[in-house]
């Protein structure tokens, strides 16, 4: 298997107490950037090819530098760990295994945008997570590493306020600009764009939102070189990443390994493979949100924004879900729908409208109640969501159900001619 | 309703934005742990507490999932059914609790003392199938580990 020394989430006991990272060289990276123009260190981070691991994959270097190095305005910081994308559960590690170094990328992304204050967003059903963190932000400031006295122990006149802000249960504020609004107290419908946060964001001043795993991996920018940064995993999507495996496999978690690994090696490899050595119908390669492959296509696929994107499907947030050959698809995709449904704002008529459509047509299906027909229902309602919304959370609810029929009409018109068993075989009894 | 100690601890929220609506969730989840609920009695009150409209806290407060207009049980058992936790058998979860405590999703022992609740992916896929009792997560359960948790609570009263 691959050789690889974790980075992220490293094997180092007690880790997340701050004496231990500091002796493993924790709040050194903090120091060295202060050493730097803020600009400097905007271009080491371009220049190592870090792209967003909240779910875009989009370009963390280039992100900043649309953000004013001077104004009137503070600028602010929201660290996204709202983690709520069904599949996905990897930020919570960095919280509980290695929140410092997240704070330390804080620090740094806060020096480099001339941020004064930074919030982390942590869904409130995190509450362990949530103390875990709160603990690790009061450890850093009463070592004078966050707050005011950051300008006494480094010696400069930079300093970086850290909150931490609790959700309370809603998908939709992982979205930034619903973050955003959550912060300030409103309701938190997401908001139309433009103006982008970098120009209007929090209380209408410059805002950079950042997914937690990204923020965590700038201190290792800092330390190893973008070079070394560069050169690990996929050449255009580089760097470490957590993968979060989860569903029909043996050994399910989170592993921390280079991008563009291939899926196969992955389900395969690292995670044990399938219990009773059963096929594989389907996997989500990124989350529920994003397009679902076949399991009889998995050859040749990788985990990075190009191979998946040449594939049909994204990275989203690399939470791997896999589905053994005797799963019900029609009740995955029920539940799916379900959740898009439950989660919608309603802001918009399509995202609104069109979920609960959809959820209807499928619970028909279940019911055994469902029609060839109702498959080319599905299709259009769904395609009549994509790209007619104000935020992805209407794209989010389309493309599961968009693609799994494309993909899998073979299975569901078997399924609606109750040719195969209505029932999951569960894995664990 | 709040003690001193706590009221501080509003105010210490409060020093952390700019403005006092931004406060709203944090106080919330503060009445929300205390009281069990967020009732008209509760938005009145924090609305007064930060200083802000009382439409605007019962905005906030029907939004979120975590804040309950209703009563729930003391011990909320919810249970994820969502995609991973599905695939690792979230049925046999439903179904334990039922036969132990004879409740479903939505609905409360005539005690008070359990309520079970549907929600969505706890972000704990890996260690499926997920429930989280009064905030503290229990995974990868098994009938016995469930029976055993429910006895501990059913003891406690
Ligand atoms: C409905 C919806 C939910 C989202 N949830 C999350 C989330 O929980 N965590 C996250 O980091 N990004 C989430 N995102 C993506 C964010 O909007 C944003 O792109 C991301 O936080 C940016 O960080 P990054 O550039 O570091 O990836 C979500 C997007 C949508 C549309
Ligand atoms: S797409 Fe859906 S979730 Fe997003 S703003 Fe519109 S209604 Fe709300
Ligand atoms: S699906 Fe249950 S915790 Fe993610």
């Amino acid at each position: 298997m691959i050789d690889y020394q974790p980075v992220i989430l490293p094997n180092i006991p007690d880790l997340h107490k701050i004496d231990v990272y500091e002796q493993h060289g924790g709040y050194a990276q903090i120091r060295k950037a202060l050493g730097m123009k803020p600009t400097d260190v905007i271009d080491i981070v371009k220049a190592s090819g870090l792209r967003g691991r909240g779910g875009a994959a989009f370009p963390t270097g280039l992100k900043w530098s649309f953000m004013p190095q001077q104004g009137d305005k503070p600028s602010y910081l929201c660290v996204n760990g709202d983690e709520s994308e069904p599949g996905s559960f990897k930020d919570r590690q960095i919280f509980e295994f290695n929140p410092h170094l997240m704070i330390e990328g804080i620090l740094i992304a806060g020096y480099a945008l001339r941020i004064k204050a930074a919030y982390i967003y942590i869904r409130g059903e995190y509450e362990t997570w949530v103390r875990m963190v709160e603990k690790a932000v009061a450890d850093a400031y009463a070592k004078g590493y966050a707050g005011e006295r950051m300008k006494e122990t480094f010696g400069t006149d930079y300093s970086v306020e850290i909150y931490v802000h609790r959700g309370a249960g809603a998908y939709i504020c992982g979205e930034e600009s619903s973050l955003m609004n959550s912060i300030e107290g409103k309701r938190p419908y997401p908001r139309v764009k433009p103006p982008f946060p970098a120009q209007v964001g929090l209380w209408d001043c410059p805002t950079t939102i950042n997914n937690v795993e990204t923020i965590a991996n700038v201190p290792v920018i800092l330390e190893k070189g973008a070079d070394w940064f560069k050169s690990i995993g996929a050449e255009k999507h580089p760097g470490p990443i957590l993968y979060g495996i989860s569903g029909h496999v043996n050994k399910p978690g989170v592993y921390e390994l280079p991008t563009g690994m291939l899926l196969t090696e992955l389900i395969f490899d690292v995670a044990g493979g399938v219990p009773g050595g059963k096929k594989i119908k389907m996997v989500i390669p990124g989350g529920s949100s994003m397009p679902p492959l076949r399991g009889d296509a998995l050859e040749g696929i990788r985990m990075d924004a190009d191979s998946l994107k040449a594939a049909g499907s994204a990275i989203g947030t690399a939470g791997i879900m896999v589905m053994d050959e005797d799963t019900d698809l029609t009740r995955i995709l029920t539940r799916i729908t379900h959740f898009y449904k439950v989660e919608s704002c309603g802001q918009c008529t399509p995202c609104r409208e069109g979920t609960g459509w959809m959820l209807k047509v499928l619970n028909r299906m279940l019911a055994g109640e469902g029609e060839s027909k109702d498959l080319d229902l599905l299709h259009s309602v769904a395609g009549n969501i994509e790209g007619n919304t104000v935020c992805a959370l209407g794209d989010a609810a389309a493309w599961p159900v968009k693609f799994a029929i494309e993909r899998f009409r073979d299975e569901f018109e078997a399924e609606l001619r109750q040719e195969l068993p209505r029932t999951i075989v569960p894995t664990v009894t | 309703m709040f003690t001193e100690e706590e009221l501080q601890k509003v105010q210490e929220i409060r020093s952390h934005y700019p403005t006092n609506l931004a406060a709203v969730m944090g106080v919330l989840h503060m009445y929300q742990d205390k009281a069990g609920i967020v009732d008209e009695k509760g938005v009145a009150y924090v609305a007064k507490l930060i200083d802000v409209p009382e439409e605007h806290v019962l905005g906030v407060a029907t939004f979120y999932e975590m804040y309950h207009q209703h009563p729930t049980g003391k011990y909320k058992l919810q249970v994820c059914t969502n995609v991973s936790c599905m695939l690792c058998n979230s049925d046999m979860v439903l179904k334990t609790i039922k036969d132990r405590i004879g409740i479903g999703i939505g609905e409360m022992t005539d005690d008070g003392l359990f309520s079970v609740h549907e929600v969505e992916c706890l972000g704990s896929c890996g260690t499926a199938p997920v429930l989280s009792l009064n905030k503290q997560y229990h995974e990868n359960l098994t009938p016995e580990k469930i029976n055993e948790l429910i006895d501990t609570m059913k003891a406690k009263g």
